[in-house]
């Protein structure tokens, strides 16, 4: 079988070895297939819908429905983004923009040296792939299954970082703040991180 | 006294009044035909079909010809600016025209005078209603024409071809009906149905006229001139705003007309179903509107449904259908009519009426095992040819399924 896995190419095949088959040319239906025909939509008039009343009604996507984007935080609060443009890079539709910066002791947003300082993406040309996902180091950004994204102007449509971060959850401090003390970044990667200390809270 | 003496006798404000009512009961019509027909076809394809605007969506039709009158109104560069404004109107006046000599109820009282729901009687009535339709024709081929513009003129001559080749088939599907009734007046077919319905007597008659009615108003399966994938529009491609509401309007106001007429000539028109008679002196005569009315919306459903299930013909199998099967089948079947009837009135015995037709069902079922065996003779002769090409053959696109590799020789390299 394993020869048989990559297709041929056209110049491959001779005429000689393509299997002539006699198209079936079918029984005639009849008067009565006609009407069968004419049966089946008469009969859906009074059978139950398949559509959703949508704006009423918003049935669930697929559960890995590719929707806008999300920019992930650590368990205590510091963002994942590390600025490393990675996810710009992948995107074929050049939807993303992406400007890093350092972190500095007064300002640690993520852990490590750097933090996404600008993120963009435009939504007029991202065409939901999923490269720039499968691109993230980090796990910063992945997608969420919203889809509901129609606005009246091209500015709108371009989401700043603030419209793509992930709200602040139970145990999460709002960044910039100091790492989880006697952690690295590794011990965030390897999910040693579980919540926010209360040293970390320097307001 | 006949509806033709009755009508006679109204006064000029008993007709007014009737020709104000029979104009906004096309219009009130049309707009509930409209959301009906889309409600409908809506359900046969598994979705609710407009359901927004007012309770289950009932005034949508009215939104949509607010928002078409709101519309910007263009006129193209390389129009014939008169004939481009003229043609709508044309469509849209001729439209309502028919409308005058179709009887929708029988012997009413309208404002303590008795009279009967029919603007006019015509000696020729059913040829009024023909010449009328014809004279739309000219509303969609200048449309077509004046729009300067490539596909309005492709769609303006396939609408106006089809209707054209159509109206000789309904034509001569009425043909019948006339030898039957004795006449041409709309009232006097209606009164000579009062026992038998021409939808049974003459039945090859109606099914002519039902396709040919179809044809004759451009609608789906035979809507090939406003092929919307192909001709984009078809002739009303350059009309926008009221002018394009006015095609729009004469297309569906079209379809009420025939579908009237068809009640009109064989269905009974206003009369009541068979052994439903008592219900046509309900409401002072005015049930047999509610009848009339009724058989016009069964067409019109028909209508829906065959929009619902048919896809659409292709130009040439449509001619093919209406000059090659339509119009023979029609003129043969007169000529049987015209012999029964004469038969009959000439007062042959019942044997040989009974001996015609019998002969003539013969003959129909001999030529229809005539016609399968040449069928089968003819697929039997392609199906050799079929066998082995003697000409080079493209290649065919990859298929894996379809082919042979053969083990040996093949294989090895593309691993």
């Amino acid at each position: 079988m394993s020869e048989q896995l990559e297709p041929l190419k056209k110049s491959e095949i001779s005429v000689n070895d393509i299997a002539y088959t006699q198209m079936e040319t079918g029984e005639s239906v009849g008067l009565l297939g006609h009407l069968k025909g004419f049966w089946v939509p008469f009969s859906k008039i009074f059978k139950k819908t398949l559509t959703v009343e949508y704006p009423e009604v918003k049935a669930p996507t697929a559960e890995r429905f590719h929707g806008r984007h999300q920019l992930n935080r650590h368990p205590d609060g510091l963002e994942k983004c590390i600025g490393c443009e990675l996810c710009a890079w992948a995107c074929p539709a050049d939807a993303i923009y992406v400007e890093g910066a350092n972190n500095t002791p007064e300002n640690q947003m993520s852990p490590g040296e750097r933090y996404g300082k600008v993120y963009q993406i435009n939504y007029l040309r991202c065409v939901f792939c999923g490269l720039c996902i499968e691109a993230c180091p980090t796990r910063a950004l992945t997608m969420t299954n919203e889809y509901e994204l129609a606005d009246e102007s091209r500015e709108k449509l371009i989401f700043e970082k603030e419209d793509l971060l992930a709200p602040l959850r139970q145990g999460m401090l709002m960044p910039p703040h100091p790492m989880y003390p006697d952690m690295d970044d590794s011990n965030y990667y390897k999910g040693d991180v579980k919540q926010s200390h209360p040293s970390q809270d320097v307001k | 006294m006949t509806t033709a003496e009755l009508i006679a006798a109204d006064s000029g404000a008993t007709i007014v009044i009737k020709a104000l009512l029979v104009f906004v009961f096309c219009v009130l019509l049309t707009l509930m035909s409209v959301w009906g027909e889309r409600r409908l076809v809506g359900r046969m394809q598994e979705r609710p079909g407009p359901n927004r605007v007012g309770p289950f969506g009932l005034i949508q039709a009215l939104a949509d010809g607010v928002k078409l009158a709101l519309k910007e109104d263009l006129i193209p560069a390389a129009a014939d600016k008169v004939v481009f404004v003229l043609a709508p109107i044309i469509s849209a006046t001729t439209c309502f025209l028919s409308f005058a000599v179709i009887p929708i109820t029988g012997e009413v009282s309208l404002f303590g005078k008795t009279t009967a729901m029919q603007l006019t009687d015509l000696p020729v009535g059913v040829l009024y209603v023909l010449a009328i339709a014809s004279v739309g024709v000219y509303g969609i081929v200048l449309a077509g024409w004046s729009s300067g513009s490539t596909y309005p003129l492709l769609g303006g001559l396939r609408s106006s071809a089809q209707v054209i080749s159509y109206e000789v088939a309904m034509g001569l599907s009425l043909v019948a009906v006339f030898i039957y009734a004795g006449s041409m007046s709309t009232s006097d077919i209606v009164a000579a149905q009062s026992t038998w319905w021409y939808g049974v007597v003459l039945f090859p008659s109606f099914a002519i006229y039902a396709i040919s009615m179809v044809g004759e108003t451009n609608r789906a399966p035979f809507d090939l001139a406003e092929a919307e994938g192909e001709l984009v529009g078809g002739f009303h491609t350059e009309y926008s705003s009221l002018k394009f509401a006015l095609f729009f309007l004469a297309e569906y106001v079209n379809i009420i007309a025939v579908s009237a007429l068809a009640t009109t000539l064989f269905l009974g028109g206003y009369h009541a179903p068979p052994g439903l008679g008592f219900t046509e002196s309900w409401l002072g005569g005015w049930f047999t509107g509610i009848w009339f009315f009724a058989k016009v919306l069964t067409f019109f459903f028909v209508f829906v449904w065959l929009r619902g299930t048919l896809p659409r013909l292709r130009y040439d199998q449509f001619m093919q259908f209406g000059w090659k099967i339509l119009i023979p089948v029609s003129i043969l079947w007169i000529l049987v009519v015209a012999t029964l009837r004469t038969l009959s009135l000439e007062g042959a015995p019942r044997i040989v009426v009974v001996g015609f037709a019998s002969f003539v069902v013969l003959l129909v079922m001999a030529a229809n095992i005539g016609f399968e065996n040449a069928k089968k003779k003819k697929l039997a002769s392609i199906e050799v040819e079929a066998s082995e090409p003697s000409f080079a053959v493209p290649t065919v696109p990859m298929n894996v399924s379809n082919i042979n590799v053969s083990q040996g020789s093949k294989g090895g390299d593309h691993v």
